[in-house]
């Protein structure tokens, strides 16, 4: 049985309370603080909120997260507690309001135990641009997490706690959870409300579940997603993901054999063609597709993501919250608070979005990205006429070394080749953790499936899970 | 050389919804500072933006009140730049495609500006400057706008002036702007530029901004044009420009910092998707379309018998215009109802600063007020004299004659006996009008007036001493 369900099990049983479980999961959280998954760490907040919950399920209140406590990436409001975005320029910041799906996580009976380490504005994809330091990969940990979302990713991966919340713009989820070993899901855009969540690129951001397992993922996600009138990007779409083995006889299965081609670990090609021989096995029908412009998915990102972050950022300007440095005229103050404030990844993105947009560029670059943007959606709108799921592998290779990338930000870039598509199309994805390298470095895979369709890549991620039980090679839920 | 200048205005209108453009907060600016403001509005990391849809409604009844197309489907936009009263660095606005386009602004019957365009946006907050700080009141944050852009069509500041006026009017009757320059809820900036008679291309232009009335507006535009013409004969050039109007030395000049090039980066704004009107919205919106100003005194003119002047005038706020029309229905006598609104109420109205709907005298006291001159009870003379008095009080005029003593005389042995006294005190003057000097007779009736403290009727007055006068 998959972790998160014992877990449900033990505690509907009486056999673990959810105060033992929350002191448990914070006392992991201090024992492991060398990892550097957490900005902020709840301790006091998170037991008193652990007594309460586990008074509501007496009182026979039924949640869908039962108490479990959930680790939340920086960049996500949690009242009362402080919004760093893993940048100095917020340092100090308490937020005075809620994210939605914070809302919701208290609602649905999850203990927020902390606020997760990232990239500084969920800007990398090695967690080693965050203000707070680097976080480490709990495999290896001269290895990086991955990023942005790493300190989400590792908080679940150490198994500090089953649950955690990190958003993905172009593979901020999927990537860390393959190089970390968990299941990351990025929802369908619109799936998950954005309010409370400080925007990179608004087009592009979702915010999306950790978990040991699918089952763990798929009822975070449930327990999150729904539409917000707070955010008029989310829409209304009735879920249930909860996951159900399913006969892979007759799924068909598309590959991008452009994608199998830019593996760049033997051992990551090993895991994907072993995947794939295991769903022909199973009776799954393997199709090859064509996405003639998938080829331009980084440029395409790049331009769309810097150029909605260079606004998005404006608003860290010192005049209202967040660190000032002052100054006797207030161009000077937004120079120096700026070029204070920020990282240097944070103003070379701020950089290049302020230069894709400005007049006399505009034409040819955002305007330019938006169009093979659509052209990327309209490969897949064409492929899933055909397939009902699409396979590839998450990452091009396992978790490289700390500092290996981070002179070099083109090659980092490079690391979401493959998530980066889905989010130029809005669509889901999720990132199966299936096997250990010989250097005990997990290695993932990622399911894509049609808008609004979770269910199928939930159903057939779950299937595969069962065969591969990567949860139980890495030993999660030890509470 | 002959010169012809080149105006078109920009108005932003603050529109009258209860909440703020893209939250919940109450539109209230006045309140005290900061109080209206929330995540949103404030600009706080990760708040997002949603539509209000009661803006749209305003924006779409100014483009139908205008004639404009209104747009299906138009697109908001992020105008970035920095200042302190911006929270989020970005304005948001629309762009490449606004609510509204083309339009015009029908000034009378025979005289419109066109529209380029009208779009919804969000007001930035408000800077106060206490010494050396800053201060800065986020309650304005937000409010939702509708930017109305002309064509350069206008030629003078007396175009502009009548445009303000009739633009202001219209948003008015649609009860979606106060229209109040002074507050900033209708503030107005100018594009002037000059060329040579029947030149086609356009000189370069300047901004005025800091206009904040509308005969400021046209006096500014005019000082402008004056001087950009006078620039252009003594040899120099235009440069491009934003300048300050100075209503106390009545002047433009430059604005102190010159400002830089701005690159607004303009891009859609990804928190908002394209926003869909339907036609049936549309139609809703139509159905619910007031009696606009032109219509009514179009009407008023018609109906009324009154003058188009006079009709013009008492349609620019609605409030007076449908106070007029009660109490020319009550009174049965628009004329009279038009001449005493014009002159004596609304001389009493604005001493006091007062609104029509303020205005304490009701519209029943006033029809019968003019009943009674009709009815020859009193004379518009001692009609005017009560006016003040029943503007104040709103006691019924006939008792308020009564108590005076102020019924008119139509007696017609009285009058005589009065006027016979009056020309047996001045025979002098008689003989003297009877030499031919017929313009004394004003003098006669005068004395016969004075002798009846205004009481007599003057048809009768007149009649009497003319016989008197040929005996
Ligand atoms: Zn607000």
């Amino acid at each position: 049985m998959s972790v998160v369900r014992q877990l449900k099990y033990r505690i509907q049983n009486g056999e673990l309370s959810i105060v033992d479980l929350v002191k448990s999961s914070l006392k992991k959280a201090k024992e492991k603080s060398n990892l550097n998954c957490f900005i902020s760490l709840f301790e006091d907040k998170a037991l008193e909120h652990a007594y309460n919950i586990q008074e509501r399920v007496k009182k026979g209140e039924e949640l869908k997260l039962f108490g479990l406590p959930v680790a939340v990436k920086d960049n996500i409001n949690v009242k009362g507690s402080e919004t760093t975005c893993g940048s100095n320029i917020l340092k100090g910041y308490v937020s005075p309001y809620n994210a939605t799906v914070v809302e919701k996580l208290i609602e649905n009976g999850a203990v927020i135990a902390g606020k997760a380490n990232m990239d500084e504005f969920a800007f990398g994809s090695t967690n080693e641009t965050s203000a707070f330091g680097p976080v480490k990969n709990p495999y290896d940990e001269t290895r990086v997490s991955g990023g942005s979302s790493g300190g989400s990713a590792v908080s679940v991966a150490a198994d500090i706690v089953p649950f955690a919340l990190g958003s993905d713009t172009g593979g901020s989820i999927r990537q860390p959870a393959a190089f970390c070993g968990v299941v990351g899901v990025k929802p369908t855009y619109g799936r998950v409300s954005r309010y409370g969540l400080v925007a990179f690129g608004s087009s592009l951001d979702q915010i999306g579940p950790f978990s040991y397992d699918v089952y763990g993922a798929s009822i975070l996600l449930d327990a999150i997603s729904g539409f917000d009138e707070k955010d008029s990007t989310s829409i209304n779409k009735p879920s249930n993901f909860e996951p159900e083995l399913r006969d892979l006889k007759g799924i068909k299965v598309g590959v991008i054999n452009e994608f199998a081609d830019q593996i760049q670990s033997d051992e990551v090609k090993g895991v994907y063609y072993k995947v794939l021989d295991f769903l022909k096995a199973s009776g799954a029908e393997i199709v090859e597709l064509e996405l003639p412009h998938i080829k331009y998915s980084i440029a395409s990102y790049y331009i769309v993501a810097t150029s909605e972050a260079s606004s998005n950022l404006a608003r860290f300007d010192g005049v209202r919250y967040g660190n000032r440095v002052n100054s006797d005229n207030v161009k000077d103050m937004y120079f120096k608070t700026r070029s204070e404030g920020f990282g240097e990844e944070v103003k070379r993105r701020i950089l290049l979005g302020t230069f894709a947009l400005s007049s006399g560029y505009y034409d040819a670059y955002y305007l330019k990205a938006l169009g093979v943007r659509k052209l990327i959606a309209k490969d897949f709108e064409k492929a899933f006429s055909g397939v009902d799921i699409i396979f590839t592998p998450a990452t091009p290779t396992t978790a490289f070394k700390l500092g290996e990338k981070l002179d070099n930000p083109l090659e980092m870039y490079l690391s979401d080749i493959f998530t980066v598509p889905v989010n130029l199309a809005g669509l889901p994805a999720l990132t199966l953790p299936i096997e250990f390298s010989k250097e005990k470095l997990p290695i993932g895979m990622q399911f894509i499936s049609k808008w609004f369709d979770e269910k199928t890549m939930f159903d057939i991620a779950y299937t595969v899970e069962d065969y591969y039980k990567f949860y139980e090679k890495a030993g999660y839920g030890r509470f | 050389m002959e010169f012809e200048a080149v105006i078109g205005l920009e108005v932003h209108a603050q529109l009258k919804t209860k909440t703020k453009m893209f939250c919940s907060c109450k539109t209230d600016f006045k309140d005290e500072p900061n109080t209206n403001t929330c995540p949103v509005c404030y600009g706080l990391p990760g708040a997002l933006p949603v539509i209000n849809k009661r803006a749209v409604e305003f924006a779409i009844k100014a483009g139908l009140a205008f004639n404009c197309k209104i747009n299906l489907t138009s697109v908001f936009s992020r105008k970035n730049y920095f200042y302190p009263d911006l929270p989020k660095g970005y304005q948001i606005t629309q762009y490449e495609i606004p609510i509204c386009e083309g339009g015009e602004v029908k000034v009378d019957e025979n005289r419109a500006f066109r529209l380029e365009r009208i779009h919804l946006e969000e007001d930035a907050a408000k800077s106060m400057h206490k010494g050396n700080k800053t201060l800065i009141d986020f309650n304005r944050s937000g409010i939702p706008l509708i930017e109305i852009v002309s064509k350069p069509d206008m030629r003078s500041g007396k175009d502009a002036y009548d445009y303000l006026v009739q633009l202001r009017a219209i948003l008015r009757y649609l009860d979606i702007c106060d229209g109040n320059m002074e507050e900033g809820s209708l503030r107005c900036d100018a594009n002037i530029s000059v060329r040579p008679k029947g030149q086609k291309e356009l000189g370069t232009k300047t901004e005025l901004k800091n206009l904040n009335s509308f005969r400021f507006v046209q006096k500014a535009i005019d000082y402008e044009i004056k001087r950009q013409i006078e620039v252009i004969k003594s040899g120099g050039r235009i440069v491009q420009e934003t300048r300050l109007y100075d209503d106390r030395k009545n002047e433009t000049r430059p604005m102190r910092s010159k400002e830089e090039a701005h690159d607004y980066r303009y891009f859609p704004e990804p928190d908002l998707k394209p926003l869909v009107i339907t036609e049936k919205e549309i139609e809703e919106i139509r159905k619910k379309m007031p009696e606009l100003p032109l219509e009514k005194a179009t009407r008023f003119v018609k109906e009324f018998g009154i003058k188009r002047e006079d009709a013009h005038l008492l349609t620019l706020e609605k409030e007076l215009a449908d106070y007029f029309e009660e109490v020319a229905k009550l009174s049965g006598n628009p004329k009279t109802a038009s001449a005493l609104i014009q002159t004596e109420l609304l001389r009493e109205l604005n001493a006091e600063k007062k609104s029509v709907n303020e205005c304490s005298l009701k519209t029943e006291t006033l029809a019968k007020l003019i009943k009674l001159i009709d009815n020859k009870t009193i004379s518009m003379k001692i009609a005017k004299d009560i006016f003040p008095e029943i503007y104040k009080t709103n006691k019924d005029p006939e008792t308020l004659v009564k108590e005076k003593g102020l019924l008119q005389i139509t007696d017609e042995t009285a009058i005589e006996e009065v006027c016979k006294k009056v020309l047996e005190a001045n025979p002098k003057q008689v003989e003297t009008y009877k030499n031919g000097k017929e313009g004394l007779f004003g003098f006669f009736v005068g004395q016969v007036m004075r002798e009846t403290r205004g009481k007599a009727n003057p048809q009768i007055v007149n009649k009497i001493l003319k016989k008197l006068l040929e005996e």
